[in-house]
């Protein structure tokens, strides 16, 4: 056994050193305080009107319009972006002390979950009138802004548009085992569930929930970003997703790194859902009127230019204004009837997932 | 400090010194008592939010088909990644702190920084690589990749601390290789491993981001979906308690096996210089192992984000924005390890030097916060801030450095812990005796006995935060952006070009204490030496 030796290096460092590591340790405990004052000082904000969004929608949108509305009103927008579920946690943790006073969501269900709260005020009859009545609130609490529709994205290398299902419920077809890749976690896909169920029932909605859990083989994907871009990849022959991933996937990596394609359901098909992004000013807020006007803003002809102009590649719900984006025209959509009061807050949709093993 | 003092002294100075240790320790008690407080403020919150749903729900929510299946999955993980993480973790700082491996210093920094890639990254790189990469194997491949510097670290730490004279008297009286490495070394570091294990299993607890990518489900993914999608604090609440019940029998498990073998040595002064042993012909098959094990933990995720960069379409780079993401990180992350560490200061000591079944499980239920999810901690803040503080400190600086403090405590006493159990009380009580004030002996003795262990605590909670999400987006204060949360936002929206140089920077920032821990480690003999 040998052993080297590495002697020599005794050098005296011990008074130098001492004095490096009082300066460092001084110099971090001094510059964290200072930093941590800075920080903690700007936070408390400044006596120009200001409102705080908690948005859950496309950051780099949601800039855009924040921007513009400073400019337009002078009202100081504090945006905070984070998942809506985890917002809606925090709203009404937050009651007591508010802080937010515009919530913007990529889905509805979270502003039904707080409309069943009571944590919302009424949106202005004339921003609600700007919507068309089936994608606002029922109670008149929360106004639609945008939408978005459910398509399968498929690689045609592996599977030909024909062979594909054309009802939500031929995706639990045996035949496609192995080849469906779905994101029963993710918030887009629940819609379709309640959708499912309230055409055809618990019993038939289970049923089709393990059918497609078998078809699946047992992956689960974590979002649909996932999803389109393994169906891009040709990990997986074809999924259930939105339609704007395809279309920011293919403005991501650029038409020719795109191996996959969308497809629409039936005209009216119960899988074939409209999901609509909507905002709310919340009751607690303590600058009502710069609140309501944010989400007037949304929904005014300015806003939702914004919106379509964005690469966010969600409808606005204007009729007047369309998208620049090569995508099928709102109008020509055939969706569901299902309306966003019977979308709800998702409750039923999760307790069937997870009574079929899949959350 | 004279010979002569001491000789004059003694009778004087041995009893007050037995008062002052009594009291001393009653102080610690209390300090530490403090720290554990605030610690166990989550665990509270879920208490507190579980009462609102009946014993009837939490028993639906518990008793049913998947829940078995999530158990099962979970501590199936938990114990081959552990086993992993061990073996790994012991084996690099062995050859690190003990061998003459060349480029020991390099390995040093590229051993420890895998552990501050965000978790999207090294799975979602796994996972494009190879649609192989999934499900159990997959967690473990890339959890074992990801978590093993949190064993690494603390037993580097413990051997460059430990007295290298051993295995050379066991090498002097004919012991093997094998059998002196065994024996003595991973004797030496035994309290290192376990306590690097320990947060092996637990973080994997409270682990999401990764698993969520890889499709696997746990306990906490299922916890997640309570509270996010379902809307439903309180089932959620219910259902993290089963966690926390989890991280109670794994800390049992982890103090049945640490025993209350201690490791002291009281020749500290007397050591000398470490002979390393010689690879000699091994060297090679060495380095390249190590090389597939940084190119694996590492490289792959490195050059997918670089992939990435290069690939993607915008590469509008807001520099401004990235400078301050990068300042409020580090930042944070260097308050964070600050804080963390001076409060498990007092813990730590309390818990190695004063034995008492109160002290010990004290000091054990500080662990229990690691197998919380982070949002569980945020909320809690939150929820404490909001009903007793009246929104004092709710999202500002301040709670999210205290937020990341306690997260990762535990990080900080395994490090902390480490060192305290080699630094023998002894000679703090023959400094003292020697008419060395309190203060004196802290800054002259203790210091410098327990300092790597500090700087490895530093390091870990540093590391940690710097990729840290779900507290982040909760607590930080509006309009501030770190590299975590704006890589966040890029990849919320597919831009995978635009948010690889953040996650670029998150792994470069991380390397930089990295770097400094292996320096200061490197010349910790010489100083100690000279002292």
């Amino acid at each position: 056994m040998t052993t080297a030796r590495a002697s020599g290096a005794q050098q005296p460092l011990l008074g130098r050193l001492r004095l490096n590591r009082h300066t460092m340790a001084a110099a971090l405990a001094l510059s964290c305080s200072v930093g941590l004052l800075t920080l903690g000082g700007s936070a408390a904000g400044a006596a120009t009107p200001s409102i705080t969004v908690y948005s859950g929608q496309h950051e780099q949108t949601t800039q855009s319009l924040i921007t513009a509305f400073e400019k337009k009103t002078g009202i100081n927008v504090a945006v905070r972006y984070n998942d809506e579920d985890t917002f809606t946690d925090e709203i009404l943790a937050e009651k007591s002390h508010p802080v937010a006073d515009v919530f913007y969501t990529e889905n509805s269900p979270p502003l039904e979950h707080l409309q069943e709260k009571g944590a919302l005020a009424k949106v202005n009859a004339s921003t609600l009138a700007k919507t068309p009545s089936a994608y606002n609130s029922a109670k008149g609490d929360w106004v639609g802004v945008s939408a978005r529709v459910s398509v399968l994205i498929y690689n045609p290398s592996l599977i030909s548009k024909s062979q594909l299902p054309t009802t939500v419920l031929g995706l639990a077809d045996p035949k496609y085992k192995g080849k469906l890749a779905i994101a029963p976690g993710e918030t887009d896909f629940q819609p379709i569930v309640t959708s499912v169920d309230r055409t055809y029932g618990k019993a038939a909605t289970l049923s089709w929930l393990e059918g497609i859990k078998s078809n699946a083989g047992g992956q689960d994907y974590p979002d649909n970003e996932t999803i389109a871009d393994e169906v891009n990849r040709g990990a997986a022959a074809f999924g259930v997703v939105n339609q704007y991933y395809w279309y920011r996937m293919r403005a991501e990596l650029g038409a020719s790194n795109i191996h996959s394609k969308i497809a629409y359901f039936a005209p009216s098909d119960p899988g074939y859902v409209l999901d609509v992004s909507g905002a709310a000013v919340l009751k607690s807020s303590k600058n009502q009127a710069a609140a309501q006007e944010f989400v007037a803003f949304l929904v005014s002809k300015q806003g939702q230019e914004v919106i379509a102009h964005s690469n966010s590649f969600e409808y606005p719900l204007d009729d007047g204004v369309t998208t620049d984006a090569a995508e099928t025209p709102f109008a020509e959509l055939q969706p569901n009837s299902i309306t966003v009061a019977q979308l709800g807050d998702g409750a039923t949709a999760i307790a069937l997932l997870s009574q079929a093993g899949l959350l | 400090m004279t010979l002569a003092a001491a000789e004059v002294a003694p009778p004087r100075k041995f009893r007050p010194r037995r008062r002052r240790g009594r009291t001393r320790s009653t102080g610690l008690f209390l300090v530490s008592l403090l720290v554990a407080l605030i610690l166990l403020l989550p665990l509270a919150f879920l208490l507190v939010e579980a009462q609102g749903v009946g014993v009837q729900t939490v028993a639906s929510l518990i008793n049913r088909p998947l829940t078995l299946h999530l158990f099962w999955n979970t501590v199936r993980l938990a114990v081959v990644v552990t086993a992993l993480c061990a073996v790994l973790g012991t084996g690099t700082a062995w050859l690190v702190e003990r061998t003459d491996l060349p480029g020991r210093r390099v390995w040093a920094v590229l051993l420890v920084v895998p552990l501050a890639i965000p978790d999207f990254v090294v799975s979602f790189s796994w996972s494009s690589l190879s649609t192989a990469v999934t499900g159990y194997w997959g967690a473990v491949l890339v959890m074992t990749l990801s978590i093993y510097p949190l064993v690494y670290l603390p037993v580097a730490a413990s051997l460059r601390n430990a007295d290298p004279a051993q295995e050379e008297v066991a090498h002097g009286l004919g012991a093997g290789r094998l059998r002196t490495f065994w024996r003595i070394t991973v004797g030496q570091a035994r309290v290192a491993i376990l306590g690097g294990c320990l947060l092996v299993v637990l973080v994997l607890l409270a682990e999401y981001g990764a698993f969520e990518i890889l499709g696997y489900q746990t306990f906490t993914t299922e916890i997640f979906t309570e509270f996010s999608q379902a809307f439903n604090v309180a089932a959620a609440s219910a259902l993290s308690l089963v966690l926390v019940a989890l991280g109670l029998v794994v800390l049992a498990g982890e103090s049945l096996a640490r025993g209350r073998g201690r490791v002291n040595r009281v020749d500290r002064m007397a050591q000398h210089r470490t002979d390393r042993l010689r690879l000699g012909r091994w060297t090679g098959i060495v380095l390249l192992a190590l090389l597939a094990l940084v190119l694996l933990a590492l490289g792959l995720p490195v050059g997918s984000a670089i992939y990435w960069w290069v690939a993607g379409a915008q590469h509008v780079l807001d520099g401004v924005s990235i400078l301050s993401a990068a300042g409020h990180t580090a930042l944070y992350g260097a308050c964070a390890g600050a804080v963390a560490t001076l409060m498990a200061l007092p813990v730590g000591i309390l818990a190695i030097r004063y034995d008492g079944r109160l002290r010990r499980m004290l000091e054990r239920s500080t662990y229990l916060v690691l197998a919380m999810p982070g949002l569980v901690i945020a909320l809690a803040l939150a929820y404490f801030s909001e009903q007793y503080g009246g929104g004092l400190w709710y999202q500002t600086a301040p709670m999210l450095v205290l937020a990341y403090a306690i997260m990762f405590f535990p990080l900080a006493l395994v490090g902390v812990r480490a060192s305290v159990a080699q630094a023998p009380a002894g000679l703090e009580n023959v400094a003292q005796s020697l008419g060395q004030g309190r203060l004196a002996v802290l800054w002259r003795v203790t210091r410098p006995l327990v300092g790597p262990g500090l700087a490895a605590a530093f390091c870990l909670v540093f590391l940690s935060v710097v990729t840290e999400l779900t507290a982040t987006l909760i607590l930080v204060p509006t309009g501030v952006q770190t590299l975590a949360t704006q890589f966040w936002s890029y990849q919320q929206n597919l831009a995978y070009g635009q948010a690889a140089p953040f996650a670029l920077l998150m792994i470069a920032i991380a390397a930089v204490p990295s770097y400094v821990l292996g320096r200061f480690f490197d010349r910790l003999p010489a100083r100690a030496a000279a002292s």
